[in-house]
Parts: structure tokens; sequence; C-alpha cells
């Protein structure tokens, strides 16, 4: 079977990231990147796929070419193949969609695994917007996937407010990575000496004839009103006092 | 112009209350922008829903009330949304942001060719709205220049709006779902059940992280929420650790919760969880390290042992109320 799994590069998610002073956007010098830690999650869970039988996984990332470190952090991790679609554009859901559909429509994979969110714009859209333009079947936020035996069906729990969604797809499907499905492996030395050699294909996004007019645009951003820290209490029947008496809360 | 529709949520046979969020936005934007305010309800039997969603001063309530919508699949869902949203004359669907609006609306907005807004926190008067990004560390102002617009609303930044008399016009919406082509099956729903309030609805939370070092450490929590009639929260580590149900995490990729009072003990204080409960009113940190960050937020802190003091802050409350 194909796998196809995506490899969004992001800022750091442990640094905290500031807004410029004039508002056209975030502080991203000297910050650090990363794959969306939600796709790493994807990315493993694929690899578990393939040990448990054939599977070939093509890791998919869309951004400045820097990105090829994402996607090579994930052939080091056991992926086989990358697609990098260059473009330095900002771009919305719904154009990182389309961009995917074309590529899905070239590579027909089996599956797509997807991380539920990427960690900078919190989004949460592109895997279903591309479900539904593919007209696929998704499961979003899997905490648990098993594959029949004949790898034509799914079945997924899915994380939904106060319990557990247990549903079955058909495959092909779309299916995005919730924390609690796996804990992501560390690229071997080995892992990554063979990456170095994997193939990796980088296509100029302007080259595809996607529609990625924006339909979603970002104008000013500010920081968002801040707490200031209040006072520190010397032990706890100070604390319970000022609660009930000061912050009236309890 | 436009209309707005809200798409509200049920589950056994009682509106949520997270949507009454949704339809307090609706309001709003329509009071700046003009049009009307409906709501649309999709289920099996749901006339009690659809009953209770007409008391909140929508015009219409939309009703999909079809066995083939007996359980929650985005993929019919999502057909009959688009349905209704055209119905309806919507130039804004919205939902409150719950784990089955995350799940539908992009769907949603995809049918609709429209653009999104995701989690939004408020909306300016140009029609424009708010909304975080970077786990909260900036707010950015989102233009959506499609004709039809999606948006999710974050539950505690619109106060739910209160209940009136009935009034909404029930209006019938065509269902024409074929199960069989979706090529996905709903199997059960496993309930979580737990006798605390939910996170998003609790008045006081008390939340655990890595300092409560296990299971062990989440008992002392769970005795004070008990005696505060709180819900318990946790950081993404504590979840991660397997301490605690997942559906107890607190921050950027879990609930994001304002409660009157957020008691955090043994917690750092991550970017990531702080995006998740930085609009409590008050908010309390336990912490053995000075300087730890969540100090950085905390209306009132106290440095010392998590497995002293919440025993000992039990007692105290204990003593203050007899």
């Amino acid at each position: 079977m194909k796998i196809l799994v995506t490899a969004k590069r992001v800022t750091d998610p442990d640094v905290k990231i500031k807004v410029k002073p004039d508002g056209s956007g975030v502080i991203t010098e000297g910050v650090d990147y990363k794959v969306n830690p939600f796709d790493e999650i994807a990315i493993e869970e694929a690899i578990r796929i393939k040990e448990k039988g054939q599977a070939e996984i093509v890791v998919v990332s869309i951004g400045p070419s820097e990105a090829t470190k994402e996607i090579r952090n994930g052939l080091a991790m056991g992926a086989d193949r990358g697609i990098l679609v260059v473009a330095s554009e900002v771009l919305d859901s719904f154009a990182v969609a389309r961009i995917l559909h074309k590529i899905v429509s070239e590579e027909k994979p089996d599956l797509i695994l997807m991380g539920k969110q990427a960690v900078d714009g919190d989004n949460n859209q592109a895997a279903q917007i591309l479900a539904e333009l593919l007209g696929w079947p998704q499961a979003c936020f899997a905490s648990k996937i098993t594959l029949s035996d004949d790898r034509k069906k799914a079945k997924v729990v899915r994380e939904a407010d106060g319990g557990l969604d247990h549903v079955e797809l058909d495959l092909p499907a779309i299916i995005t990575a919730e924390l609690r499905l796996n804990e992501p492996r560390y690229a071997s030395l080995p892992g990554i000496m063979k990456a170095k050699k994997k193939p990796l294909k980088e296509i100029p996004l302007a080259s595809m004839g996607v529609d990625t007019k924006p339909k979603v645009v970002w104008h000013k951003f500010s920081e968002p009103a801040s707490r200031k820290a209040g006072i520190k209490v010397p032990d706890v029947p100070t604390l319970v006092q000022k609660l009930r008496n000061e912050a009236k809360v309890l | 112009m436009g209309n707005v529709l809200v798409i509200a949520e049920h589950r056994d046979g009682q509106l949520k209350k997270a949507s009454l969020s949704a339809f307090a936005f609706a309001k709003k934007y329509v009071q700046k922008q003009g049009g009307e305010f409906s709501i649309l309800v999709m289920g099996h039997n749901v006339g009690a829903v659809a009953d209770a969603a007409s008391c909140f001063g929508a015009a219409k309530v939309f009703v999909a009330d079809h066995a083939d919508l007996a359980n929650y699949l985005a993929e019919s869902y999502a057909a009959v949304a688009a349905q209704a949203a055209k119905d309806a004359g919507a130039q804004v669907v919205a939902a409150t942001t719950t784990t089955q609006a995350k799940d539908l609306l992009p769907r949603v907005a995809a049918k609709l060719e429209a653009g999104m807004a995701s989690d939004i926190v408020g909306l300016l008067d140009n029609g424009w709205f708010l909304r975080p990004v970077w786990a909260g560390s900036a707010v950015v102002e989102v233009e959506i220049s499609t004709p039809v617009k999606v948006v999710t609303v974050r539950q505690t930044e619109f106060e739910a709006a209160p209940k009136g008399a009935a009034g909404g016009q029930k209006v019938p919406v065509n269902v024409a779902v074929n199960l069989g082509a979706l090529r996905k099956r709903f199997e059960k729903f496993e309930v979580i059940k737990s006798e605390r309030p939910e996170l998003t609805d609790a008045r006081v939370i008390v939340s655990g992280g890595r300092g409560t070092k296990g299971a062990d450490g989440f008992k002392l929590l769970e005795g004070l929420a008990d005696l505060l009639g709180a819900a318990v929260g946790a950081t993404r580590a504590a979840v991660d650790a397997g301490w605690v149900p997942n559906d107890l995490q607190v921050g950027q990729t879990g609930k994001v919760v304002a409660p009157e009072l957020y008691i955090a003990a043994g917690v750092s204080g991550a970017i990531q969880h702080l995006a998740g409960m930085k609009s409590s009113k008050v908010i309390v940190a336990i912490n053995k390290d000075p300087e730890a960050p969540i100090f950085n937020v905390a209306d009132y802190g106290l440095v010392a042992d998590l497995f002293k003091a919440v025993p000992e802050m039990a007692e105290e409350i204990k003593k203050a109320k007899a």
C-alpha cells in the first residue's frame, strides 16, 4: 500500500513567539524550525504500519526550500521518499488542501495521514477540506488506528468531547493524528545516513497549475491582552483567606 | 447583509451549553452586519432539542431529523449542513469550537467553497474576525473574502446567550444522505463518565502537571476538586504520561477554559498550556520552583510542595466553611 504523510515546517513550539512592532506578522528571525509535532506523530504511525507489512511512505511538505530538512527528518525515521512543494507565500488551508489534492491525484495513495493541526496557524482545517475535495471519508483526532488484514479498511478511535468515537473507514481515506496516537521515535544515525540518499523531489508551486488564491487573509497581528503576575503568598492559610475575602471565589 | 446559521450540538437529547456561545456570537454579528440569525439542529428524534434551541432569539430553527443522521458522521452532517446553509441564505455558518465542530466545519466550508476562521475570539465592525495563532502568542485580524464565511467560536470569549421564550419558526431540512456511499461506518461512542463537571462548564478547575508525579498526586487534586465542586484538568505532560484521561488536557491543542478560579498545582506553565487557561478570572499557582513561568500569570502564587500544600488547602477550606 502507499501512504502519504504531511510534514509542515513550523516554528519551534517551545519558543515564545513575539509579534513584530508594526503588526505585520510574528518575529521569526533567530527562531528554530521543526516539523509540526502532530505531523511527526502521523509519520511515526505510517512507519508502524509499514513495519507490520509492506508500505511505501511518501512525505509531503509545502514551504520554503529549507523545508527539505523536515522531510529528511521523516525519511530518517523510515519514510521512503519526499516531495516538497516550494512556496514562499502564505497559504490558507483551502490552498494547502488544493495543492495536496493535486499531489494525491498523481500519487494515488491508499491512506493519507496528517497531523490534526499545525501548531503555528492552529487552523485544524486542511485535512477535512482535502477529504471533501477528494470525496473521501475522514477520521480526525485519531488515538488508535487498526488496519484490516487485507488493508482495505481502517478502524479508528477518535477523541471526542465526553468520550471516544469508534468508526470504520474504507480506504482510501484521510486520518489525522491526535497527541496520544503514538510516541514518535528519534531518527537513528544509520537512518539519517540513509535518508540523505532517499529521493526528494522539489516542485515549484507555480508550475503546478493549482488555484491558490486566498479565501482567508491575515491582516494586523497584535499581542494578546497580557496578564500581570500577581502576588506571592507565604502560606496556605493566607492563600485561602485571600481567595475568600479578596478574590471572593471560594 | 447576510444571515447567520449556527449549527447546534446536542447529546442524549440535550442541547449542549457550549452551543449558546455560538448563538451569542450570531446575535452580535447580525446586530453589526444585519440579516437574521437561525439555528440548525441535525440528528434523529431531535424534536426536544429543536424546541430548546427555539428559545434563544433565532428567527428560524432548521431541523434535519432523519434516521440516517442518528449517529454523527462528518461526511453526512456536512452535506446536510451545506444544504441548510443554502436554505437559510446564510452568509456565515458558525458553531462553537468543540471537537465535533473542529471535525465538521472545515468539511462544510469545503462544500460551500467558503473561507474559514477557526476558534475566533472577537469580531470587528468591518466584518473581520479576531483569532489567536501560535498558541495564543499573537492575535490576528482575519478577513474572509468568500461570499459565504465559516467560523468556529471560542466558547470562553462569547458569553452564553440567555434563554428566552420559545419563538423560532421550525423549518424542516431535506435530508438526502446515502450512508452506503460514505465509505465510513459509525461503530460506537464510548462515553467517559465523570461525576465532576465538564472542564468547559466548570466554575472552578483544579489542574495538575508533571509536578503531581503520577496518578497518586492527582488523587490529592481530585480530593480538593470534589470539595470545591470543581473539574480536574491536566497539562499535556500529565496526559502524555498516562496519569489521567486525555480529555482532561487543557491547552492549545486540548480544551480552552476560563473558569472563575483555576488552581494550577505542579504545573510549570508551558506556552501551550497557558494558551488554554490564561483567560481564567483568578489563577492560583502552587509550585516548588519559584522560577516556574506559571507564576507570571498567577494572581496568587504559593511556592510550596503540592503534596503538602494541596491537602492543607483542603483542610483550610473545610475549616473556613464550617
